[in-house]
């Protein structure tokens, strides 16, 4: 077994990975199963299950199983986007406060503090205030909660590789810091960072979703299951599935993201949860 | 005589940790409050300047595009939009300061002056009540459940609980609580889907419209608390003094309640805070979702009509809450283990 995948040895990893597969392949290959448009009424609002309409419609009499498969992408993509770019400025931020012995380290760490204070979607909804509801500001917004968390934990594993012997040597021979910092301790934080990405990941695919429930982020009339959940409640005692497929999906969506990162970073050798305990 | 001055020095340095405790932790203590209150001060301008990097203004967001310039031009000289920014801010974050929270915009919108303080005082309340309740159920049970685990690793109810909380803490708040309403109301019919709460009255008057944002909000931060109480008792009981205290002979309950437990609460007093802090943020959600009257489902209100003046007032109330249950969480810490007080002194 790869290196890479060493982690669905485990029963939790397995399981994850299997969930993980099945949610991201509804959300790929699913738009081109749907059996009608997601935006257009079929029938009444909402009707109960039938052979034309497996989970029945939602509120505007359209087909719930069509957006279901349509409605994953949304979240999937704002998430992971919004994690690669929070690791992208939080690499460099840790890195630099990690290795620095001047004055860089406690003022990128006295400002994460204070991006830190403030509640995640309290954040976000203070941008969504000033800059409107888009794509843009969901997936910036929610790399800007988790940049100066992922600084954090890697500028404390640089600082425990930068007093070992190969880096010092490495100073030693007069390599540039650039030098330095990619090639000797950007290979050896790359555990902590596998430790801690399924962590990071859950939390965008929460805050991504708990947006786009509250109606701030992604509008009427896209398929997405944050939304769906959110327009349908008004429906629940007339059509539960309106509600529970979209609901259904995004669970199983954390839930697998979260189980293959604790196996991944038990495997690692250390808990997600610690991870989270020290952030 | 240099020599002997650093030496003076160093006495007396030395003899400030051995000082009385409380005078320290006093000490310690208050500029844990000093640098709150500073970090409370730049939050206040992040939000400041968030809410206001607006194309436009204000008062066109409030009113829309539909405004008419005589009214724009109204609504903008009643919440003085015409003078500078900085001075707008000195000027919000003096009332602040005060207990005045200013107008919404919205108020004046519909001409007239609605105080943010009077419409916000009763959603406050309504979700301090919501709030207390689930931190009071949280912290007994996620201390039972992760004592349990810990005592029982490896076990079936190890595993069960390890699992759970695993499934649940990867959960947004909102899914808990969709899932809750279909089996309690679709499915059981025995609890409300909304918390109806007439303006004027508790919702302590109607405990059923309390029971599903209570059980969400505890799912969401029990699985968390849950899962860093079982790792820290288990820490505590693999280390060197247990062992010595089981060599001993002690009752393994005595060993895990008095060994264990005393010296896993320090570090689970953090991991309370954090999901205390955890549900100042979910609160938000399953207030909305509920439809329960509180602060939270105030600011997404203020957020969806766009009435920055209550947004940023909101805000810096639940960031001030946030921010001070940090400096609890801190000072508890501090007075628990009195290691931390001499290391800093």
């Amino acid at each position: 077994m790869p290196e890479a995948l060493r982690f669905a040895r485990s029963g939790t990893g397995a399981v994850g990975a299997g969930l993980l597969l099945f949610v991201v392949a509804v959300a790929l290959v699913g738009p081109l199963l749907a059996p009608y448009p997601p935006e257009r009424p079929i029938g009444i609002p909402y009707e109960g299950p039938s052979a034309d309409a497996i989970l029945g419609t939602d509120f505007l009499g359209r087909d719930v199983l069509s957006r279901v498969l349509w409605g994953g992408r949304s979240v999937i993509a704002l998430a992971g986007l919004s994690v690669l770019l929070a690791y992208a400025g939080g690499l460099a931020v840790g890195l630099a406060a990690g290795y620095s012995r001047g004055l860089l380290d406690p003022v990128l760490m006295r400002s994460a503090d204070v991006l830190l204070s403030l509640p995640a979607l309290l954040f976000l909804l203070v941008l969504v205030t000033g800059l409107g509801s888009s794509r843009t500001v969901l997936v910036v917004g929610v790399a800007l909660i988790q940049l100066p968390l992922v600084a954090r934990i890697i500028r404390s594993a640089t600082q425990a590789q930068s007093v070992r012997g190969f880096v010092e040597a490495a100073a030693a021979r007069g390599e540039r810091t650039s030098t330095i910092l990619g090639r000797e301790l950007l290979p050896n934080i790359v555990p902590t960072i596998a430790a801690d990405i399924g962590l990071r990941l859950t939390y965008a695919i929460i805050l991504v979703a708990s947006v786009n429930f509250l109606g701030l982020g992604l509008q009427p009339p896209d398929a997405d299951w944050g939304l769906m959940v959110s327009e349908n409640r008004s429906g629940l005692n007339l059509s539960p599935l309106a509600v529970l497929g979209p609901a259904t999906m995004i669970a199983l969506l954390t839930i697998a993201v979260n189980m293959v990162g604790d196996a991944v970073a038990r495997q690692q050798g250390v808990s997600a949860t610690e991870v989270g305990a020290r952030t | 005589m240099s020599d002997t001055g650093s030496d003076a020095r160093t006495s007396a340095s030395g003899a400030v940790g051995a000082r009385p405790h409380r005078s320290s932790f006093a000490r310690l203590a208050l500029r844990r409050i000093a640098a709150g209150a500073a970090t409370l001060v730049v939050v206040s301008a992040l939000v400041f300047v968030g809410t206001e990097m607006l194309p436009g203004d204000a008062a066109s967001a409030v009113l829309g595009r539909t405004a008419q310039p005589e009214q724009l031009a109204e609504v903008r000289e009643l919440m003085g939009l015409d003078r500078p920014a900085v001075e707008r801010y000195l000027d919000w974050l003096g009332g602040v300061v005060t207990g005045d929270l200013g107008n919404s915009a919205a108020g004046y919108a519909a001409g007239v002056e609605e105080p943010v303080w009077d419409e916000i005082r009763g959603p406050l309340w309504n979700s301090v009540i919501l709030a207390a309740i689930v931190v009071a159920l949280m912290i007994p049970l996620a201390l039972l459940l992760g004592v349990v685990a810990a005592t029982s690793v490896g076990r079936t109810r190890d595993h069960a609980i390890s699992l759970g909380s695993l499934a649940v803490v990867s959960l947004p708040e909102f899914i808990i609580g969709s899932l809750l309403i279909v089996v309690f109301f679709s499915w059981l019919d025995v609890l409300p889907p909304v918390s109806l709460v007439p303006p004027g009255t508790s919702p302590l008057a109607r405990p059923d419209v309390l029971v599903l944002p209570t059980l969400t909000l505890l799912g969401a931060t029990l699985a968390g608390s849950t899962r860093m109480v079982r790792a820290g008792m288990l820490e505590t009981l693999g280390s060197d003094f247990v062992q010595m205290a089981r060599l001993n002979g002690l009752p393994e309950r005595r060993v895990v309640l008095r060994y264990g437990l005393r010296n896993a609460l320090a570090p689970a007093v953090q991991v309370f805070a954090q999901n205390i802090q955890y549900l100042i943020g979910g609160i938000i959600v399953v207030e909305y979702l509920f439809n329960y009257p509180g602060i939270g489902k105030e600011l997404v209100d203020a957020v969806a009509i766009r009435d920055v003046r209550a947004v940023q007032s909101i805000a810096i109330v639940i960031a001030a809450v946030y921010i001070a249950v940090n400096i609890v969480a801190d000072v508890i810490v501090i007075a628990l283990v009195p290691k931390l007080r001499s290391a800093n002194a």
